[in-house]
């Protein structure tokens, strides 16, 4: 071996060490102390970094956790109240339970009750066409059918029904990320309390206009004849500016409102179809005449149905009405 | 003729020539017959909506105020027909929502004007107010730009303190293909609109004034021309037919090759641009004590049987209009408030005039149609015609992906939403649709991160 080669393997192995020792010093001097719990919580997390709790990610959300003195301002609508008991078990804190939210689709104006007045061939895009006009239909506040909600949901939640052009929230899917709300530009969407039992009542419309203009841009628009108002008993129902709202937390699901409302705009999900039908929708008996029996009646607490998560009264009042014939109603009247 | 052929100046950058159309440039002004009943939109200007001040029922003169300026940047709105005020109401305007608006309904009796209105034709040539009184005369007469933008003027004409202005330039250059608004108004008018520019100038304490005007006119640049000679100060320019000529930073930079600065105003150059039609308003108002009730309108399209140009109470809905000039053509595709190259389909023709409504156009079905969007060939034609020197197609893909940040950077707040780069891609990318929802959002961040 030449004294070359010996050189060099020795000048390296020295600078070597050199550098080791250089680097040893500085990564010691300059350490990051970060709490190990982070990395613990952030474990604990579902780690889908949505952004639904308002932070930036779940590592985020993690730090805001070991950092935060209390964790009553935190909470992660994704992993609910099971992921928030981990968290605060490793943090050794205490966390209350919080109810489960749920995005409605505040717009039923389906190709059917809503008609075109116009067509769009622009940007097939929510937000160009909102910022363009009130929309190819007479109404300027509801869906405009392309779908950025469902584009923003990273849970495959929702899907864009082709029947409708409306978009439809898959409940089970649905982790309340606040996604599709901040992403429609017309405040469509909301989250709400699932409710007691999943059955949760709200105002499927947000349409601003006085009672004829809005009726006759949609047959399903809330016209704001405030009759829903004077039938609730808790106060639950505010008109606005021609619009009913209800509040979720002062509803007691007593199901009062839902029969008055001309337009049927108010929405019941989940709840079991009524006994006694004040009136039978005439519009709506025409539409699916044959129906197998599947009885809606007995189970229906449980309805949580993959396509249809936003059943409307009017679904079923009808599927009650076609049940009628078949099953001989023997439990509702017994 | 000689002056516009020689010494002819256009803006360094980019631009496009679409074809011109001017179909109705011969077509003298008519006036149209006040309509029965008008719904006059109480946010017709850039800034704040006015606070209307009438009630139902109530009897209103035309030139009467019937909504008051609500802050510095806003304007009043007058009453265009005179008759009672059916009601304040949402409806349709040309943004394609339902906004308020005040509806009047004619009365039986003959049209009554406010007092103090001089509606002769005859010529005042003396500036009799001051500078601040002139100012004051142009709010009260709810003045705004009359080339589409709908800047309240009397804001125009406020210059800052420290701040001086050198030069008025009057746009007469009508770059938009299709109307002819502003070159009749040139034709007919210009002896007023001289003395509307005079006034301006009083009140801006400037000396020299420039109208510029596309050489496609050359009888409005000859007549001009032939006004201005023995005028003090007041030339006029004649400009390449060039796609945006008319753009205010556009013509600064053609008429005095100045440029304005980024994110800046024409004053920050010493320089005030306003409409020659805006400069007529404004003599009817300080002159003769006219308020702005009635704009010209052009009303064309290729398959219309009279297109026109009309003399139109503001308010009066665009139907009457389409009427008047023969009614809609059966193969219409679209209905275009202002030009084809910055004007807004119509969803409805029961729109009102505005302000702002420089021409009402019909498109034919076959032209009306959006190509289908295909990808970006990254030809650059889009860099290449953007007046402001953009990069349309970045703006784009950045506004696309939601990187906020990087739009602003690029410098989306400069874009004059001009449409050059959607009318020259020949992958028929909706490059503007996107520009501006960038530049919507970049601005409200803006406004948030300033809070």
């Amino acid at each position: 071996m030449s004294q070359t080669i010996l050189f060099t393997i020795g000048s390296i192995t020295i600078l070597g060490f050199l550098a080791a020792a250089i680097l040893y010093f500085i990564a010691s001097k300059f350490k990051v102390y970060e709490d190990p719990k982070i990395d613990e919580v952030e474990d604990a997390l579902p780690n889908t970094n949505c952004g639904g709790c308002g932070h930036p990610g779940c590592r985020a959300f993690a730090e805001a956790c070991v950092k935060a003195e209390d964790l009553s301002d935190l909470h992660c609508p994704v992993g609910g109240n099971e992921t928030m008991q981990n968290v605060a078990g490793i943090l050794g804190m205490e966390v209350d339970e919080r109810d489960p939210y749920v995005a409605v689709v505040r717009c039923s104006g389906s190709f059917e009750y809503r008609q075109k007045v116009n067509m769009y061939d622009g940007t097939e895009n929510c937000t160009v066409a909102h910022s363009l006009y009130g929309g190819d239909t007479g109404c300027q506040y509801g869906c405009l059918g392309f779908g950025e909600c469902v584009d923003a949901c990273d849970f495959e939640a929702m899907y864009m029904d082709e029947k409708t052009g409306l978009p439809v929230v898959i409940e089970d899917k649905c982790t309340a990320c606040n996604a599709c709300v901040t992403a429609c530009p017309r405040d469509i969407m909301e989250l709400r309390p699932k409710g007691r039992r999943n059955r949760r009542i709200f105002v499927s419309c947000i349409n601003q206009d006085k009672g004829g203009a809005a009726k006759k841009a949609c047959e399903v628009a809330c016209t704001g004849c405030s009759k829903c108002e004077a039938e609730c008993k808790y106060d639950a129902i505010t008109v606005e500016n021609y619009l009913a709202y209800i509040d979720a937390d002062k509803c007691k699901n007593c199901r009062k409102c839902a029969p008055v409302c001309k337009s049927n705009s108010i929405h019941e999900i989940n709840f079991p179809p009524r006994k006694e039908r004040p009136e039978k929708p005439e519009r709506v008996k025409k539409e699916r005449p044959e129906r197998k029996t599947k009885p809606v009646a007995s189970g229906a607490e449980s309805v949580t149905l993959e396509k249809e998560a936003d059943v409307n009264v009017i679904e079923m009042v009808k599927k009650a009405n076609e049940n009628k014939p078949n099953n001989q109603n023997s439990e509702d009247k017994a | 003729m000689s002056l516009a052929v020689n010494n002819i100046k256009t803006f360094p950058m980019g631009g496009v020539h679409p074809a011109e159309n001017k179909l109705t440039a011969g077509k003298p002004i008519e006036k149209l017959i006040a309509p029965k009943q008008v719904a006059i939109p109480i946010s017709q200007h850039i800034g704040a909506p006015a606070k209307p001040i009438v009630e139902q029922r109530e009897k209103v003169k035309v030139g009467q105020v019937i909504a008051m300026s609500a802050g510095f940047v806003s304007t009043n709105i007058h009453a265009t027909i005179s008759g009672t005020v059916a009601k304040i109401d949402k409806v349709m305007d040309s943004t394609g929502y339902k906004r308020e608006a005040i509806i009047i309904k004619a009365g039986k009796e003959e049209e009554e004007w406010a007092d103090g209105i001089d509606l002769s034709d005859d010529l005042v040539e003396d500036i009799s107010l001051g500078k601040e009184e002139i100012i004051k005369r142009v709010l009260e007469a709810g003045i705004v730009g009359l080339g589409g933008a709908t800047f309240p003027s009397h804001v125009k004409l406020s210059v800052p303190k420290g701040r001086k202005a050198e030069y008025l330039i009057l746009n007469g250059v009508e770059c938009e293909p299709y109307l002819t608004a502003d070159h009749r108004l040139m034709l007919e008018k210009g002896e007023e609109i001289i003395v509307g520019a005079r006034i301006l100038m009083k009140a801006l304490e400037v000396d020299k004034a420039i109208i510029g005007i596309e050489k496609n006119k050359p009888d409005a640049i000859e007549k001009m021309a032939g006004l201005t000679a023995d005028e003090n100060g007041i030339s006029v320019q004649p400009l390449k037919v060039q796609y945006p000529q008319g753009g205010e930073k556009q013509l600064i930079k053609a008429a005095l090759n100045r440029e304005v600065p980024s994110g800046g105003l024409p004053i920050d150059v010493g320089v005030v641009v306003h409409n020659v039609g805006t400069a007529f308003a404004v003599y009817e108002a300080v002159q003769k004590n006219k308020p702005l009730v009635e704009r010209v309108v052009t009303i064309t399209g290729k398959d219309m049987k009279s297109p026109s140009n009309f003399m139109v109470r503001i308010g009066t809905p665009v139907n009457n209009l389409v009427e008047a000039a023969g009614g809609i053509p059966e193969n219409t595709g679209k209905v275009i408030s202002g030009g084809p190259m910055m004007g807004k389909a119509l969803n409805s023709v029961d729109v009102p005039v505005a302000k702002g409504t420089s021409g009402i156009l019909l498109i034919p079905n076959e032209e009306a149609k959006r190509g289908k969007m295909k990808v970006c060939i990254r030809c650059s034609k889009c860099v290449d015609v953007c007046p402001m020197g953009l990069e349309p197609y970045l703006l784009m893909t950045l506004t696309q992906k939601e990187l906020f940040e990087r739009v602003e950077e690029d410098h989306v707040l400069d874009c004059i939403e001009c449409g050059s780069c959607s009318f020259t891609c020949p992958s028929d990318r909706p490059l503007l649709d996107y520009i501006r929802l960038g530049k919507k959002t970049v601005a409200s961040l803006i406004r948030e991160r300033n809070n």
